[in-house]
């Protein structure tokens, strides 16, 4: 318990001396995650939309595969990304091994599936809803679902935070095709993960909660963009 | 209007994720100790002023760094574990594997000393005695330098713990740090390099049982990855790091770190 009283006092102190390293970090932790989020809910709701709206053979595998694939090990995704991106791998001549790119793209394969499978499951909660009023007006596939994430945004928000909390809160991933590199690739949990393998549990409980209270800032962002839009569709 | 800015910001990150990646760097594949101890952290600097080069650590166990190296992921190898080494440059993986600086391994265990193994200097007998009381003993096992090293003193003591693997060995698979976390958590014997140890945040009751035997010398060597296998390899940022090490300003440098007033390292390049 002692250690925890000296975490809470030791993140006050790294937030307050404003330390230029953890704000590299803690910048580096959200340029990561927030890319990776938005592009994986670029792919991840259309395609969950579709799915939702389609009635094809085999959906329901597809159904399957989507929910199973939420349950992605961050270290296996690692170490496929690695395999790809190393010098001897297929995509090697890039040279995007241990760059934040390689970590956005190890995130972004981690968190589509959870948006796709979630979004799916919003989207046909609302088609069930709306499906009579949209074949009466006739609108195609492309309308549709674009009819349907534009009412369903708000829930959508939902299912983004869903994909950001699990992309900002992996270690396995971006360490392995980031290497934690100092100034480079080092990240809110890569950063935890090396203190404590230095014993320094204090120093990691510390960071460990800095992580928490941007979770929550990025959390209340997300809320108050949704109230006051919410807000002003209803004056 | 809101979809717009998210989406310029989207673009401006991944523009600005593309920019980071530096000209005159290289990628140094290392063993942990060097980096956890915060060896880098002073040496780097030093050698950056001078040369502009900057050096990004990987610090995974010796095993990792040498596949890693293999797979041409790295401009320079920095580890411990002499025959390992010797194999990687035979195989073409490096260009010349030169010895760099040494310190020793430590066998630390609670204060308790439940296997009545301290004081003992002779690291094979410590070993067998603690392997007869069937005192718990945490192992890296992870094919790391000293895991290796481990290894090959538990064949000179005749005893063979992966017998008794999840019985009183106990084999947990991650670096020095995990795994002295771990063993101090269960109140195992944990074989450490004095590196980590001395520079090691969560001692709680433990110290150091079996030190001083010769066995436990603990080489580390230096070898800059080979372009002939490698055509990404900055061949001269690599070679001008790895001769820096060698040279009598970086060995100066490693002999000049301390931590508690305790020299970490001692250089031993040849001249």
């Amino acid at each position: 318990m002692q250690s925890i009283a000296d975490a809470l006092g030791l993140a006050a102190k790294l937030v307050l001396s404003g330390d230029p390293d953890l704000f590299e970090i803690v910048l580096l932790s959200l340029q990561v995650s927030l890319t990776a989020t938005v592009i994986a809910c670029l792919v991840g709701f259309p395609v969950g939309a579709l799915v939702a709206i389609s009635r094809f053979r085999g959906r329901n595998a597809v159904l399957i595969v989507m929910n199973a694939l939420m349950g992605l090990p961050p270290v296996v995704v690692g170490l496929l990304v690695y395999l790809h991106l190393s010098r001897s791998g297929p995509l090697g001549f890039l040279g995007l091994l241990y760059t934040p790119t390689a970590m956005i793209i190890a995130q972004i394969i981690l968190i589509a599936p959870i948006i796709a499978a979630l979004s799916q499951q919003v989207i046909e909660d609302l088609h069930s809803e709306y499906s009579e009023q949209f074949r009466s007006l006739c609108l195609t596939r492309v309308q549709t679902v674009q009819a349907l994430l534009w009412d369903a945004r708000y829930s959508l928000l939902t299912v983004g935070l869903a994909g950001f909390g699990r992309a900002v809160a992996e270690v396995g991933a971006v360490i392995i095709v980031g290497g934690n590199i100092d100034h480079l690739t080092r990240v809110m949990t890569t950063a935890i993960a090396l203190e404590t393998s230095k014993g320094d549990l204090a120093l990691a409980l510390a960071l460990g909660i800095v992580l928490l209270v941007i979770a929550l800032g990025v959390n209340a962002a997300v809320h108050s963009v949704r109230m006051t839009a919410a807000r002003q569709a209803y004056v | 209007m809101l979809a717009r800015k998210f989406m310029a910001t989207t673009a401006a990150l991944i523009i600005g994720g593309a920019a980071w990646a530096q000209d005159q760097s290289i990628i140094v594949q290392s063993t942990t100790s060097t980096a956890n101890s915060g060896l880098y952290d002073y040496l780097l600097p030093i050698f950056q002023e001078e040369t502009g080069i900057q050096v990004n650590v990987v610090a995974v166990g010796t095993g990792q760094a040498i596949r890693n190296a293999e797979n041409c992921d790295g401009d320079v190898l920095l580890v411990h574990a002499k025959p390992s080494e010797e194999k990687f440059v035979s195989a073409g993986f490096g260009t010349e594997r030169t010895d760099l600086m040494y310190n020793d391994f430590v066998i630390v265990g609670p204060a308790a000393d439940p296997a009545g193994v301290g004081g003992m200097n002779d690291v094979q007998g410590a070993l067998a005695k603690i392997a007869e009381t069937g005192v718990l003993f945490a192992s890296r096992g992870d094919d790391s330098g000293t895991h290796k090293k481990e290894m090959a003193l538990w064949a000179d003591s005749g005893v063979d713990p992966t017998a008794a693997s999840g019985a009183w060995y106990r084999e947990i698979g991650s670096g020095m740090g995990a795994t002295l976390n771990a063993g101090i958590g269960m109140g195992a014997y944990v074989m450490t390099d004095r590196a980590t140890w001395i520079s090691f945040g969560n001692k709680q009751d433990y110290a150091i049982t079996v030190q001083g035997d010769e066995d436990m010398f603990n080489q580390y060597g230096v070898i800059p990855v080979n372009p002939a296998k490698c055509p990404s390899v900055n061949v001269d940022a690599a070679q001008t790091f790895a001769d820096w090490l060698v040279s009598d300003e970086g060995q100066d440098a490693i002999a000049a770190y301390t931590v508690a007033d305790q020299q970490l390292f001692f250089p031993n390049a040849p001249d």
